[in-house]
């Protein structure tokens, strides 16, 4: 371990994506994302690696998927405004399967919206944000340590599955400064490469099976097509019912077979509870603290934080959903992956939402008080 | 069996190409390859096409390199990533008049002032060709398109100008008529250490011709041949000399500058990653 | 005879290019549109036609008369 040092949430997803090997960022200005952007223009050149402001947010995706199909790990990162238009060319490292980090620190919308307000209303943004059917992996922390962590992990699922990741922060994370431990190295996966030669039959699309294809780099020699048509196993486009479907299915299933590995969630307090709050990100440290606090007026309550945003944790909240009475979400929008826990929970108990979209972090008090509301209610239906 | 030898950087098994019959794309794409058969140490493997979206980029797909056809507009934001990330590679980005001054417009005059070390071959047919025929900001004035039907009162970008004044140090213009002259301007952009410009005037005969009684794909070269003026004779010319709607062909433009590669390694120099 | 040509049928679209552009006019269009050698005899191996051609289709090379050393 090297010294703790006092970094903010920003600072550490560059610091955790250069360990993992990042060695390229296109970039543009936006707040709250910047101070990623600065550091990695600060230490990319010192390990020989590539920082480049670019024209516009588009450029800032292109940009990055070009040095990842010439073999660099790559990185942007962006907020609310600038994802929305980066999500042209997400969908186009979804389809082309291009490894690509993307982290969003999300603040206020939509639109300008409140630039420097927490929020986290970006979650079905993350999920939904460009055109047509295609799977995401999304993560979100809720400490500093754990946005270093989740940067390393967000590298590495990118690389092992050649796919968007996007690692969902919010401003309250992005900006907290926390004392952290870095460790020396982290478990890198390296990039993929292709198993056949040309004269062995190479078709850069064929998946493997994990159902993942070995891409090779630009300049390897392979005389690779890259396209964003739908293509089949040779990489080139094809307008047939079969390959189109066959494509999207593999795009899907690449991802959902991999879930209970790419899935993580942390339960607290959870042994003997009767009740639960799910959250995510920044607010999950404010449910820390209500649950805490409810368990101290006795009410049975734990925690289930949601570490892994997409693919969603659909076996974890249905099993939550079997153990207690009630659930309650809380979440830093006007409702959005509510929708999600109570389609996951499939009416097994109810689900009740705790939302804020006025530019403040919740309260403890705030979710003590809905905590005890559902669990009033419950008992007086009993 | 190939019977020249710049068929070789043909995909020769997807030959035919999808463009129409008479389009001036398929003499523009000969040219380029054929640029880089003259270029030494310029091989299939080190060399990297890179296209947008359009009649024109669809180029890519045909020339046996490692090829990438991105998203409209994108293609020099992403061959800017492939070229910083491998310096050592050679980039080629084929565009069309819509994909370049339109939707990529501000990635063209950027990638033009970083002075990144492409060649950019602008296919410029005067219409968005994929589509239908719809008006570009390389349309000429008062030339119908769909979406022009009383004809375009939108004025155009001379790209080649546009290139030159964002800060591009190689700027070229020259047609599918002149496809000797074609080639050697793209090959001295492929010797140029730094962001070259190559405007190709190719005909569209299906969606621009056809709609503006240009004749048939012969009489748009003829049009070409008879239009076009070498920039020396053109230079000669006092302005008001210079004859209605002729146009100049031939380098417009070559300068001394840094390129973005160079540049970004005396920033890794001095943070001391070397 | 003073050129050869080689004619790749199953790339030629009939767009007339080659026709238009020879100065001897010895190139045609056959009925369904494909390009064909009207007179061979007066091929001057100028190379315009193939110059031209978009889809590579029509290659022309000169070749030495007979009892020419």
């Amino acid at each position: 371990m090297s010294e703790a040092r006092l970094m903010q949430g920003n600072e550490a997803v560059a610091e955790g994506a250069l360990m993992a090997g990042v060695r390229f960022f296109g970039g543009y200005p936006i707040t709250p994302s910047t101070e990623i952007a600065e550091g990695m223009a600060k230490m990319l050149p010192k390990v020989g690696g590539t920082f480049i402001q670019m024209e516009d947010e588009i450029a800032s995706m292109g940009v990055v998927l070009g040095a990842s199909l010439a073999g660099r790990k790559v990185l942007t990162a962006s907020s609310g405004p600038g994802i929305s238009l980066k999500q042209e060319l997400i969908g186009y490292a979804a389809a082309a399967e291009i490894p690509v980090v993307i982290v969003n620190v999300q603040r206020v919308g939509p639109s300008t919206g409140q630039p420097t307000a927490p929020s986290q209303g970006d979650v079905m943004q993350a999920r939904w944000g460009t055109h047509g059917d295609h799977p995401i992996i999304a993560l979100s922390p809720w400490s500093v340590r754990e946005a270093f962590e989740l940067a390393v992990r967000s590298v590495n699922l990118a690389e092992q599955f050649r796919t968007p990741v996007i690692l969902l922060m919010d401003e309250i994370v992005g900006h907290l400064r926390e004392k952290v431990e870095l460790p020396d190295a982290v478990e890198i996966y390296p990039r993929r490469k292709p198993k056949k030669t040309r004269a062995e039959g190479y078709e850069p699309y064929a998946p493997d099976d994990d159902l993942v294809p070995n891409i090779a780099d630009f300049g390897d020699g392979y005389h690779i097509h890259v396209t964003g048509l739908i293509h089949d196993e040779t990489g080139f486009p094809v307008g047939s019912p079969k390959v189109t479907e066959d494509a999207i299915n593999r795009l899907h299933q690449k991802i959902e077979r991999a879930a209970d590995e790419i899935v993580k969630v942390e339960e607290l307090f959870m042994d003997d509870a009767e009740y639960a709050v799910v959250s995510f990100g920044g607010t999950a440290r404010t449910v820390y603290e209500a649950v805490r606090e409810a368990r101290e007026r006795g009410i049975k309550v734990g925690m289930l934080r949601l570490i892994t945003i997409w693919p969603f944790a659909d076996k974890a909240i249905y099993d939550l959903a079997s153990r207690v009475k009630g659930i309650l979400m809380v979440e830093l929008n006007y409702g959005q992956l509510v929708n999600e826990v109570r389609r996951a929970a499939n009416g097994q108990c109810r689900v009740d939402l705790c939302a804020k979209y006025n530019m403040q972090i919740f309260e403890p008090e705030e979710i003590g008080e809905a905590i005890d509301r559902m669990v009033a209610e419950v008992s007086g239906n009993d | 069996m190939i019977e020249r030898s710049y068929e070789k950087y043909f995909r020769r098994n997807r030959l035919p190409h999808l463009w129409c019959p008479g389009c001036g794309n398929g003499i523009a794409m000969k040219a380029i390859v054929q640029a880089i058969e003259g270029k030494d140490g310029w091989t299939q493997d080190n060399t990297i096409i890179v296209s947008g979206i359009g009649c024109s980029s669809r180029a890519s797909g045909y020339m046996d390199f490692d090829t990438l056809h991105t998203a409209h507009g994108r293609a020099i934001p992403f061959a800017t990533g492939i070229k910083l990330a491998r310096p050592e590679l050679n980039v080629v980005v084929i565009t069309g008049d819509g994909d370049c001054t339109a939707i990529g417009g501000g990635h063209f005059i950027h990638g033009c002032r970083r002075n990144i070390d492409l060649t950019v071959v602008l296919f410029n047919n005067n219409i968005y060709g994929m589509t239908g025929g719809q008006a570009s900001p390389m349309t000429p004035i008062g030339k119908r398109a769909t979406t022009a039907p009383y004809g375009s009162v939108d004025r155009v970008f001379d790209a080649c100008n546009l290139a030159q004044a964002a800060g591009a140090t190689y700027v070229a213009r020259s047609t599918a008529f002149h496809v000797q002259h074609l080639v050697k301007m793209i090959r001295e952009g492929l010797d140029n250490k730094g962001f070259s410009f190559i405007e190709a005037l190719v005909q569209c005969p299906t969606a621009y011709g056809r709609r503006n009684k240009l004749g048939d794909p012969a009489e748009m070269m003829a049009w070409m041949r008879d239009n076009a003026m070498m920039k020396a004779a053109w230079d000669k010319l006092p302005e008001e000399k210079r004859p209605e709607g002729k146009f100049p062909i031939g380098l417009f433009y070559q300068s001394e500058a840094i390129d973005y590669d160079t540049a970004y390694d005396h920033v890794i120099d001095i943070a001391g990653g070397r | 005879m003073k050129a050869e040509f080689t004619i790749k049928s199953e790339r030629c679209k009939g767009c007339g290019i080659c026709v238009a552009f020879c100065p001897k006019q010895i190139l045609a269009l056959d009925p369904l549109g494909k390009i064909y050698v009207a007179d061979q005899e007066k091929c001057i191996g100028c190379g315009q036609c193939e110059l031209r051609c978009p889809d590579y289709a029509i290659f022309v090379d000169r070749v030495k008369e007979a009892g020419a050393k």
